[in-house]
């Protein structure tokens, strides 16, 4: 056990610390409205020029072949230096490590570069009107186009993050009619500009447009838009949903820098303080610095080859809870200024209260943690 | 950046699993529980012939000359079994006080041939003072070692019988100093955070105990391990303890290579073991139902051990207020 990093770790921070700290956009609106998402891609491609928007990524692909462990230090230095959501998240950090696992060398080269570039931008269709938690249960359809040598895609999507805004979206259809549940379904990879898509956005919780509703009507796609084999895409959606559960969707970077900024609110409140309020904060720290060992503790495992499965499913109900908790003792500590919200607590607060129901609710994840980590019986 | 343990340290955790899964069954726990019984079963000898009991010691007195990060698992394991012995106060608080004070010998401590107990609070009430034949007390932010004679003990009744406290009078003038300023703070960073290693064990033992129990009972049909509501209670026990266990190891590993915040490290590993044992304690009772609430299902046992030992050595409230006090 070597609790330190490295003088290659050290030295790997330090290099992002000072191209962030000079390059970091402070003030950028939201990014889930058109008009924000718009700056937004100015800043994901100022990040890739400079190789930062994707480190973990081999260098062919704009990458910097950094370690898992680089790629944590390049995240707490992401947030601690202030830097904005992530756009492309959805496309770097969900689809790619399944582009990677799963995608023909043709793929890679076709689709990663332009991801990374932010030129080609990726939304996630995977929920349905009737196929949300029980995603098993989604019916959009693909039917094979043996003429056209590719499929023929039919149904509904929706929730979709910044589907609005982006121009492809990757998710699992029902290619085999006769299968059920998890069987029969197909990965693919759907240009939202192809002829019979309808994007529909709307509006969420927090005020912005940043949902959208996706209409597939008999949308041709060629046989190179499917990842992985016909009928294998649970397997191929369930290597999506372990990427974002885990570590890469939410690293323990953004929750720490939270978690200062809460440390600085309670210093700053000192007057108002009350043992209460002053013992959450101090717990909700302690607990981001819980989920950063702990990720040390699981990179660690990974690197020696450890497959970590399910275990995703307790990070994912830990972070999306330590958000929740943050953000609702820096409320406590505004009291009645944070209605105002002229420090953004509340607009945090009000994304934090998606984190428990997004990337499969916590009461899934409490499932799944029962099932398949402790062993208790399906049924 | 490595967070890992050895294969050697993982062999020696495993070699006391082993060991007190045979010495120390909960009938061993349960006979500690009767009214004179001192010390029971052999575990004590056991984890001194092993070495573990001076492991802390360093080599030129006899012990082991090994760190908290290898001693922190084996701890863990006496959590797991709720070992009636003050294998913290012995091993981990006492010992490299012992090791290191000038001219005096470790020896009788090193295989437990004589047991040492210690409690840090100025009115001190010690664990399994029934045994002790030395007893390592504070005074003005120093300690004290002060032979069974030369104290006066007053048993008090503890929830968990198997833990023997005593009150304990003495006489700082009759006793010697074996360690004080950053030495007794150090003492008292190894005893809160062995007994958070202890939490992380029983915490481990109470979860695979309910979850043992709710596979096997069935009612209305089918194991109630299969009902969601107590799937959530379990994942939520289960998740308490997989991010207090990364803690305690970080707080061994700063201990063990004198980082300077290292009191800090243990406060926060202290302040989430015992959140952590509480809460799968409350739940391992819920899941089990009735059958948990006799006294005659061991379950008991291991939740009480829980209950003192998250008081002990600063509970969540205290240890919280410590690590505000250096963040804040």
């Amino acid at each position: 056990m070597d609790l330190t990093f490295s003088p290659e770790e050290d030295g790997f921070r330090a290099e992002c610390r000072e191209w962030l700290g000079a390059n970091v956009p402070h003030g950028l609106p939201s990014g889930d409205t058109r008009d924000g998402f718009a700056l937004h891609l100015d800043w994901e491609r100022t990040l890739f020029d400079a190789r930062w928007a994707v480190v973990s990524w081999p260098e062919e692909y704009g990458g910097r072949g950094a370690t898992p462990m680089e790629w944590l230090i390049f995240e707490e230095e992401y947030y601690a230096a202030g830097g904005p959501q992530r756009v492309t998240q959805n496309g770097i950090f969900l689809l790619a490590p399944t582009v990677f696992a799963f995608g023909t060398t043709e793929q890679q080269d076709r689709i990663l570069p332009r991801m990374a570039g932010a030129e080609d931008l990726w939304c996630q269709g995977w929920s349905e009107p009737n196929a949300g938690s029980d995603l098993a249960g989604i019916q959009s359809k693909a039917a094979r186009d043996e003429a056209g040598g590719g499929w023929r895609l039919s149904g509904q999507k929706t929730w979709t993050t910044r589907g609005a805004f982006c121009t492809h979206m990757f998710g699992p259809f029902r290619s085999d009619p006769e299968a059920e549940r998890h069987r029969g379904l197909t990965y693919f990879l759907v240009p939202l500009d192809a002829s019979g898509v309808t994007v529909r956005g709307f509006g969420r919780l927090d005020g912005d447009e940043g949902f959208a509703e996706v209409f597939l009507d008999d949308v041709f796609v060629p046989d190179d838009a499917v990842l992985g084999d016909v009928d294998q895409g649970w397997g191929v959606a369930m290597a999506t949903t372990s990427a974002e559960r885990g570590l890469t969707l939410r690293s323990p970077g953004r929750f720490m820098a939270t978690a200062q900024r809460l440390l600085a609110l309670q210093r700053e409140r000192r007057s108002d303080e009350s043992p209460q309020v002053r013992d959450e904060t101090v717990r909700a720290w302690i607990d981001a610095e819980a989920y950063r060992w702990q990720t040390f503790h699981t990179v660690t495992r990974m690197t020696d080859g450890e497959n970590l499965g399910a275990e995703s499913s307790m990070t994912k109900v830990f972070w999306s809870d330590l958000d929740v908790r943050l953000h609702e003792t820096a409320l406590e500590l505004l009291g009645t200024d944070a209605e105002r919200d002229e420090t953004g607590w509340m607009k945090g607060f009000q994304f934090a209260l998606s984190g428990p129901i997004y990337a499969g609710t916590n009461e899934i994840q409490r499932n799944v943690i029962a099932e398949r980590v402790l062993g208790l019986p399906r049924k | 950046m490595r967070f890992a343990f050895t294969g050697d340290q993982i062999a020696f955790r495993d070699a006391v699993r082993e060991l007190l899964a045979k010495e120390c069954p909960p009938t061993v726990v349960r006979e500690a529980w009767g009214a004179d019984a001192g010390r029971v079963g052999r575990a004590w000898a056991a984890l001194g012939e092993m070495g573990i009991l001076g492991l802390l010691a360093p080599e030129s007195v006899g012990g082991l000359g090994l760190t908290s990060v290898d001693l922190v698992l084996l701890l863990e394991e006496t959590g797991y079994a709720a070992l009636p012995e003050p294998v913290v106060e012995h091993a981990a608080v006492a010992m490299p006080l012992l090791g290191e004070a000038p001219g005096r010998s470790a020896e009788a401590f090193l295989a437990g041939d004589q047991t040492l107990t210690t409690s840090f609070l100025h009115e001190p009430v010690v664990p399994y003072a029934d045994r002790a034949e030395q007893f390592l007390l504070v005074h003005d932010g120093a300690w004290y070692l002060v032979a069974r004679a030369d104290v006066e003990l007053t048993p008090i009744e503890s929830i968990d019988r198997a833990r023997r406290l005593a009150r304990v009078q003495w006489e700082p003038a009759r006793a010697t100093v074996v360690g004080d300023g950053k030495a007794a703070a150090a003492a008292f960073d190894r005893g809160a955070l062995g007994t958070a290693a202890q939490l992380i064990g029983l915490t481990r033992r109470m979860l695979d105990m309910t979850v043992e129990y709710v596979i096997e009972r069935r009612q209305f049909g089918v194991p109630i391990g299969s009902f969601q509501a107590v799937k959530h209670h379990l994942a939520d026990a289960r998740i308490a303890l997989e991010f207090a266990r990364p803690l305690v190891y970080r707080a061994a590993w700063s201990l063990a290579a004198g980082d300077q915040d290292s009191a800090v490290h243990v406060s926060m590993a202290k302040a989430t073991a015992s959140d952590a044992a509480l809460l799968t304690a409350k739940h391992a009772l819920q899941c089990h139902g009735a059958i948990g609430y006799s006294f005659e299902y061991d379950l008991h046992l291991f939740m009480k051990r829980a209950w003192a030992l998250a008081a002990a050595w600063g509970d969540a409230a205290l240890h919280r207020d410590r690590v505000g006090r250096a963040i804040l």
